[in-house]
């Protein structure tokens, strides 16, 4: 929950980092648990496995429907009782008109009832017109691919790093448990998801920006150099508000692996593949990880809203120029169409992962029907 | 299908606690767990610390919040001002415990608003069959789907002005962010309460009270909901920690409490510009929240061990 952060969340909570690992007797996510039933007792599972994942991947896009129906509602509603005036400042310019203020209004349906303005945008919305920034000037949809990408880079990036934390060393705590390792590791997991990411991101800066001056605490988009100079700036600018995400994830994540990886390692098969003499590595790679891994999938899944929160303090503070800074500074200047269609974006991102992380549990685990 | 896999070993181990002075016992027995985390028990006394100095600091601390003093800003630790000055030279030790009540006050209100919807929610959800079920699920899938923080931004944007000119701008703030904080963190609190119900109405002790006529609303709050407490109270402590970081965050992106109400996040977003000239006055802010949310989430992790007999060596 470091997100709304965000920690809002996070913001988690969650925002910002997570703590939803409160409990891991009921892991959230398994809302279907009659998944958890003996094979035996669901017949069929074997065959047709390749016709029955589609089918679920259908059944399940279909559900995402009225999910991502019922959001927009939710939004264009909210936005629709939002007291601001994107035309406020053209009404008390006296250079304009008030009749080109009517005009524009009516132009944009500004006046229309609500359920006519929502269905007008739906429309357009699938014809692929997501309207009209009415501060930058141009297309929204333009405005959000060009932003997009410095997002997706710094969050791609701060999986890839929690991932590089979480794994090794959840894997070894839970190896060795109640070792001075795991408890070092332990206190380090607390310590990082407690830290807001606000906060981490001000401390990084306080530290190698002011003090060591090593690196750059403004994002630039134009990096005026090219070839290697270009991506050594482009890493260096990078470094800090990648760590600070990924800090923060991968010190929750690391928990969960841990007590994962404690909950198979008991197991009987593992004392099996361990006596018919498999090398410990093998045993622990092989046989446990990749059971262990299953709840985690979903419990990373769960974390991408929070993770969203997370990445629009970060950008934020490093002015980086992503979607998560584009939301705040449109809600700053009531720039309507913008904020609709970036919270849209959000949802749209959380629900594919919360998809992908669906399949991939069925693939992790052959237990799994789809259904 | 609802079978016994999802039941909590704290259900399983206990469901006889009704009694007065069972339950006694066992609220003993549950300290003495908890005593062994120690950094839980540390924890505790840091954050009973942090409460104490909140809710009695500014009675000793007598120097006003905004109090300007231009000589003195910008100012780092010393004896006339400990935590040292803002810009307009105003006390930061000052700022930081009246602010701090605040944050303290919004995490812990929004706790109990989450708590409380999740707990109703799931509790219908876990009672009811077929069709109120799957509606509530899904409505819980559905916030659990929403970006938090990019609707908590856009709902706080959107309705601080018509709540603050209802009640002022103190109290508007605290309900809208309370309310707003607490409205997305209710859902996991559902799911446990669900999943807990669903194992445990269909276990003896229920299905003796069914049989002896006993209501259904009696039988959630004699038998069920007292038996499915464990897990609530986990997830209320850390949702305590999430909420106090969820409103600094508010406060942070300048969408939160208004700059004369001196909230911890809001500190630290007035201190970020200054970073190189005064970092005292965004260190000991952001130090608080780091401190008070850690400590809770240790009280979150001991009272889990102290309520899940399956930890117990």
């Amino acid at each position: 929950m470091a997100g709304f952060d965000p920690a809002i969340h996070a913001i988690d909570t969650d925002w910002a980092g997570a703590k939803e690992d409160a409990d891991h007797r009921v892991k959230p996510g398994d809302d279907d648990f009659e998944w958890e039933q003996s094979p035996a007792l669901r017949p069929n599972c074997e065959t047709g496995e390749s016709r029955s994942v589609s089918r679920y991947l259908l059944r399940r896009l279909l559900i995402a429907i009225p999910s991502l129906l019922g959001i927009s509602v939710v939004l264009f509603a909210v936005l629709a009782l939002a007291p601001g005036d994107p035309f406020g400042e053209l009404a008390t310019n006296p250079n304009v008109p008030p009749e080109v203020g009517m005009a524009l209004r009516a132009k944009f349906g500004l006046d229309d009832p609500i359920m006519l303005r929502y269905l007008r945008w739906l429309a357009a919305m699938l014809h692929g017109d997501w309207g009209f920034s009415f501060v930058s000037r141009i297309d929204v949809d333009t405005l959000i691919l060009q932003r997009l990408p410095a997002t997706l880079l710094v969050i791609g990036s701060s999986q890839v790093l929690a991932l590089l934390i979480a794994l090794p060393v959840g894997i070894y705590s839970a190896v060795r448990p109640y070792s001075i390792f795991d408890q070092v590791a332990n206190l380090l997991a607390f310590v990082g998801f407690s830290l807001p990411t606000f906060f981490t991101g001000l401390l990084f800066i306080l530290l190698f920006s002011i003090y060591l001056d090593w690196l750059p605490f403004v994002f630039r988009a134009d990096i005026a150099a090219t070839g290697w100079h270009w991506y050594w700036e482009q890493f260096k600018q990078s470094v800090m508000p990648v760590a600070v995400l990924g800090l923060l994830q991968g010190a929750s994540w690391t928990r969960y692996v841990r007590s994962s990886v404690l909950e198979v390692i008991r197991l009987d098969y593992v004392t099996t593949a361990r006596a018919k003499g498999l090398p410990e590595r093998i045993v622990v790679i092989k046989h446990v990880v990749r059971n262990a891994l299953i709840p985690v999938v979903t419990l990373v899944a769960l974390q991408m809203p929070a993770l969203f929160g997370g990445a629009i303090v970060t950008e934020q503070i490093f002015r980086i120029p992503g979607i998560g800074s584009l939301l705040i500074s449109s809600i700053l200047a009531n720039d309507t169409p913008v904020i609709m269609a970036v919270t849209f974006v959000f949802a749209c991102l959380v629900i594919l992962f919360n998809l992908l992380a669906d399949i991939l549990y069925g693939w992790l685990d052959p237990r799994i029907a789809y259904r | 299908m609802a079978g016994s896999t999802l039941a909590s070993p704290t259900v399983s181990a206990a469901p006889e606690g009704i009694g007065a002075t069972e339950r006694a016992s066992s609220g003993i027995e549950t300290w003495r767990r908890f005593r062994r985390h120690r950094l839980a028990v540390a924890s505790t006394v840091v954050l009973g610390l942090m409460l104490l100095a909140v809710a009695l600091g500014p009675l000793l601390w007598q120097v006003p919040i905004n109090d300007i003093d231009f000589a003195a800003h910008l100012e780092g630790p010393s004896w006339g001002h400990p935590f040292g000055t803002d810009d307009l030279g105003q006390d930061l030790l000052a700022r930081m415990l009246y602010g701090g009540r605040i944050s303290l006050a919004v995490g812990l209100a929004a706790m109990v608003v989450a708590i409380v919807v999740g707990t109703a929610i799931g509790a219908v959800a876990g009672m009811a069959h077929g069709s109120i079920d799957a509606a509530l699920m899904w409505l819980t899938d559905l916030f659990l789907s929403l970006p938090p923080l990019p609707l908590l931004l856009l709902i706080i944007y959107v309705f601080r002005e018509p709540l603050t000119q209802l009640v002022g701008p103190e109290l508007g703030t605290f309900i809208l962010v309370v309310a707003v904080i607490g409205g997305f963190r209710w859902m996991q609190v559902a799911r446990l309460v669900r999943a807990q119900f669903l194992s445990l109405r269909e276990k003896e002790f229920v299905e003796a009270a069914r049989a002896l006529g006993m209501s259904s609303l009696r039988m959630v709050m004699r038998h069920i909901l007292p038996n499915s407490l464990g897990p609530i109270i986990v997830a209320g402590t850390i949702d305590v920690a999430a909420a106090i970081i969820a409103e600094s965050t508010l406060s942070f992106l300048g969408l939160g409490f208004p700059p004369d109400i001196p909230t911890w996040g809001r500190i630290l977003f007035d201190a970020k510009d200054y970073l190189d000239i005064a970092p005292h006055w965004a260190l000991f802010p952001g130090m608080a929240i780091f401190l008070a949310v850690l400590a809770i989430n240790f009280i979150g992790d001991g009272l889990r061990d102290a309520l899940d007999p399956r930890t117990s060596a």
